[in-house]
C-alpha cells in the first residue's frame, strides 16, 4: 500500500469505533404525570446480546417500544448505527410480549405479511416461509389460524414472522415468560443458534435473571419504577456456543448469578420499603 | 335432556298442538273467527298459492329487495364505518347527528322513500339499505376504532404502509365485525323489504298481506304472515350455512 491513509489511531478507531446498534441517550418517557423511565442510558453494541431484566410494571416495555420507534421519548434521544432515529425503527424486528399475530391469517400468511409489504412475489414468499416454519419446528401447521395453534406455536409463529424478515437488531419483549419449560429451553436454544449464525444485535428483556444470563453478552439491571433508570450492567464471559440448561449448572453461572442478585436484592429491598412507606402514609 | 332427534319430533309435536288448540278454540268461539280466523283455512291459503305458484313471484321479489338492500347496506355501512373510524375529527363532527340517526325509528323513513324513489323496488331496497346500514356502520366503526394496537404495530414493524395497514389490519378486522352482524343485517333487509312493500307496492310479500288485509280476509293475513316467518327462517339458515364456511378465521 502506498497512499497514506492516515493516522494509525484513526483507523484503529474507524475499525472499533463502529456505532453501536443501539444508543438510549438520557432518555425519559413520561405518560402524562407519571415518569415511567428517567434518563437511561443504554447500549447495544453490533452483534451483541444485551438482556435488560427489572421487576414488572418499571418500563422494559416502554424502553423497547422507544428502540422501536413506536414511543417517542419525551426527553433524551435513541440512536440506531449512530443515526437518530425518526420514526419506526426500519432496521429492527419486534417480538412483542403480547399475543400480534392476525387471527384471520393462517400460519404461513402470518409469517409473510412483512414479505408481502415488500411486494415479494407470493411464491417466492410462501417458499421462503415453509423454510421458516420448518426451521421454528411448525411443519405441517401451515394453514392452522392462530386459535388453533397452542401459546408455545404461537410464539414460534411470531418468531419466524419477525426473523423472515432479516433484521439487523431484533427487539424481544419476555417472549418466552408464557411457555412451560421443556418448551422454552428448545426455544431458547434455538435464539441462540440463530442469533450465532448471523450475529444479529438482540435487546433482550426479561423479568427472569437465570434466563438473562444464560443468553447475554451483558446483562442491565433496572430500578424499580417510577423513573426507572439501570443501576448495574454485567458482563457474562460464558463461553459460547451455550447450550441454555447446561450452562446453568456451571460454577461460573452460580457466580454471576450470586454477584447479580446481590446487586439486585437492594433495589428490591429499596422499591420493597417505598411500597410499604406508601401503604402506611 | 332427550336426544336431537326426540328433541325435534317434540318440537314438531308442539307445533302440531299450537295448530290443534288454535282450532279448537276458534270453533267453540273462544276466540272470535273474525279476527283470529280458521287454522285449516289459513293453510288451505298457504297451499293453493304455492300450486297456483303465486306465492313464488311474490317470493322472488322480496328476495331480490332482500338481497339488494343486504349488499348496498354493507358496502355503505363499511364505507363510511371505515372512514370515520380512521378520521377521528369527522368522527366528533358528525357525533351529535350520528347519534341522532341512530336514536330515529328509520322505518318511518319508509314513505318518504316512497315518495322519492316511487313504488317499485328501488323504495324497498332504500328502506332496507337504511336498516343494513346503521347495524354495519356502527359494528365496523368500533371494530377500527378497537383494532389491537398490538396487531396494528406489529404490522407497522413488519413494514406495512398506510394503505397496507388498511388492506390487511383495518379491513379484515372490521370485516369480522361484518361477521358477527351478519345475521342481523340480513333481518334488516327483510324487515325493509317487508314493511317497504306494506307500505305500498305491486308485488312481494308485504303486498300479500297488505291485499288481504284491504279485504279483511284474516286467513290470507295469517297466512301471509306464516309464509313471511317460514321464509325468515329459511333466509337466517342460509346465513348460517354461510358463516359456517367463512367463519375459519375467526376465534370461537
Ligand atoms: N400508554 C401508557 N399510558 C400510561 N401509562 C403507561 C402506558 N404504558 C405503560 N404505562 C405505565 O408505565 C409503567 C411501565 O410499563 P411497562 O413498560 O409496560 O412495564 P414492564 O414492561 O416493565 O412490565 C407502568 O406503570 C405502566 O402502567
Ligand atoms: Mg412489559
Amino acid at each position: 500500500m502506498i497512499a497514506p491513509l492516515g493516522k494509525p489511531d484513526d483507523a484503529a478507531k474507524a475499525g472499533t469505533s463502529k456505532a453501536p446498534a443501539l444508543a438510549f441517550d438520557q432518555v425519559t418517557v413520561r405518560f402524562g404525570s407519571y415518569t415511567a423511565v428517567s434518563n437511561a442510558s443504554i447500549t447495544v453494541g453490533d452483534g451483541e446480546f444485551v438482556s435488560i431484566v427489572g421487576p414488572t410494571g418499571c418500563g422494559k416495555s416502554t424502553l423497547l417500544n422507544v428502540a422501536a420507534g413506536l414511543l417517542e421519548p419525551t426527553e433524551g434521544e435513541i440512536s440506531v448505527y449512530g443515526k437518530e432515529l425518526d420514526g419506526i425503527n426500519r432496521q429492527a424486528g419486534y417480538l412483542f410480549q403480547a399475543d400480534a399475530l392476525m387471527p384471520w391469517r393462517t400460519a404461513l400468511n402470518n409469517v409473510i405479511t412483512g414479505l408481502q409489504y415488500r411486494n415479494v412475489p407470493v411464491r417466492e414468499a410462501e417458499e421462503l416461509g415453509r423454510k421458516w416454519l420448518a426451521r421454528v419446528g411448525l411443519n405441517g401447521h401451515h394453514e392452522r389460524f392462530p386459535h388453533q395453534l397452542s401459546g408455545g406455536m404461537r410464539k414460534r409463529v411470531a418468531l419466524a414472522q419477525t426473523l423472515i424478515m432479516d433484521p439487523k437488531i431484533i427487539l424481544m419483549d419476555e417472549p418466552f415468560s408464557a411457555l412451560d419449560v421443556q418448551t422454552r429451553v428448545l426455544m431458547e436454544n434455538e435464539l441462540l443458534a440463530l442469533w450465532m449464525a448471523d450475529k444479529k444485535s438482540v435487546l433482550f428483556i426479561t423479568h427472569d435473571l437465570e434466563e438473562a444470563i444464560s443468553l447475554s453478552d451483558r446483562v442491565i439491571i433496572l430500578s424499580a419504577g417510577p423513573g426507572t433508570h439501570p443501576i448495574a450492567e454485567f458482563v457474562i464471559d460464558l463461553p459460547r456456543p451455550r447450550d441454555v440448561s447446561e450452562v446453568r449448572m456451571t460454577p461460573r453461572f452460580v457466580e454471576l448469578h450470586h454477584q447479580i442478585w446481590e446487586a439486585m436484592r437492594e433495589e428490591v429491598l429499596k422499591a420493597y420499603e417505598r411500597n410499604q412507606q406508601k401503604l402506611a402514609s | 335432556m332427550p336426544g336431537r332427534g326426540t328433541m325435534v319430533l317434540m318440537q314438531l309435536a308442539l307445533l302440531v298442538a299450537l295448530f290443534v288448540a288454535w282450532f279448537v278454540l276458534v270453533k267453540i268461539n273462544i276466540l272470535p273467527i273474525f279476527f283470529f280466523g280458521d287454522p285449516v283455512l289459513v293453510l288451505q291459503q298457504v297451499f293453493d298459492w304455492i300450486i297456483s305458484g303465486e306465492v313464488f313471484v311474490h317470493l322472488a321479489t322480496t328476495l331480490i329487495e332482500t338481497i339488494l338492500g343486504f349488499l348496498i347496506g354493507i358496502f355503505f355501512g363499511v364505507a363510511a364505518g371505515m372512514w370515520l373510524g380512521l378520521s377521528p375529527i369527522a368522527a366528533a363532527l358528525l357525533d351529535p347527528y350520528i347519534k341522532a340517526l341512530n336514536a330515529m325509528p328509520r322505518v318511518v323513513l319508509g314513505p318518504i322513500f316512497v315518495v322519492w324513489f316511487g313504488l317499485g323496488i328501488a323504495s324497498k331496497v332504500a328502506l332496507g339499505v337504511t336498516l343494513v346500514f346503521f347495524v354495519v356502520f356502527f359494528n365496523v366503526f368500533q371494530g377500527v376504532r378497537e383494532v389491537s394496537p398490538v396487531i396494528l404495530a406489529n404490522a407497522r414493524m413488519l413494514g406495512a404502509n398506510r394503505s397496507q395497514l388498511l388492506r390487511t389490519v383495518y379491513i379484515p378486522s372490521a370485516m369480522s365485525w361484518v361477521f358477527s352482524s351478519l345475521h342481523m343485517s340480513v333481518g334488516m333487509a327483510f324487515v325493509g323489504a317487508v314493511v317497504g312493500e306494506y307500505l305500498g307496492s305491486s308485488r312481494g310479500i308485504g303486498y300479500l298481506i297488505l291485499q288481504a288485509e284491504s279485504t279483511f280476509d284474516v286467513n290470507a293475513v295469517f297466512a301471509g304472515i306464516l309464509v313471511l316467518t317460514v321464509f325468515a327462517l329459511l333466509l337466517d339458515l342460509t346465513v348460517t350455512l354461510a358463516e359456517r364456511r367463512l367463519i375459519v378465521g375467526r376465534p370461537n
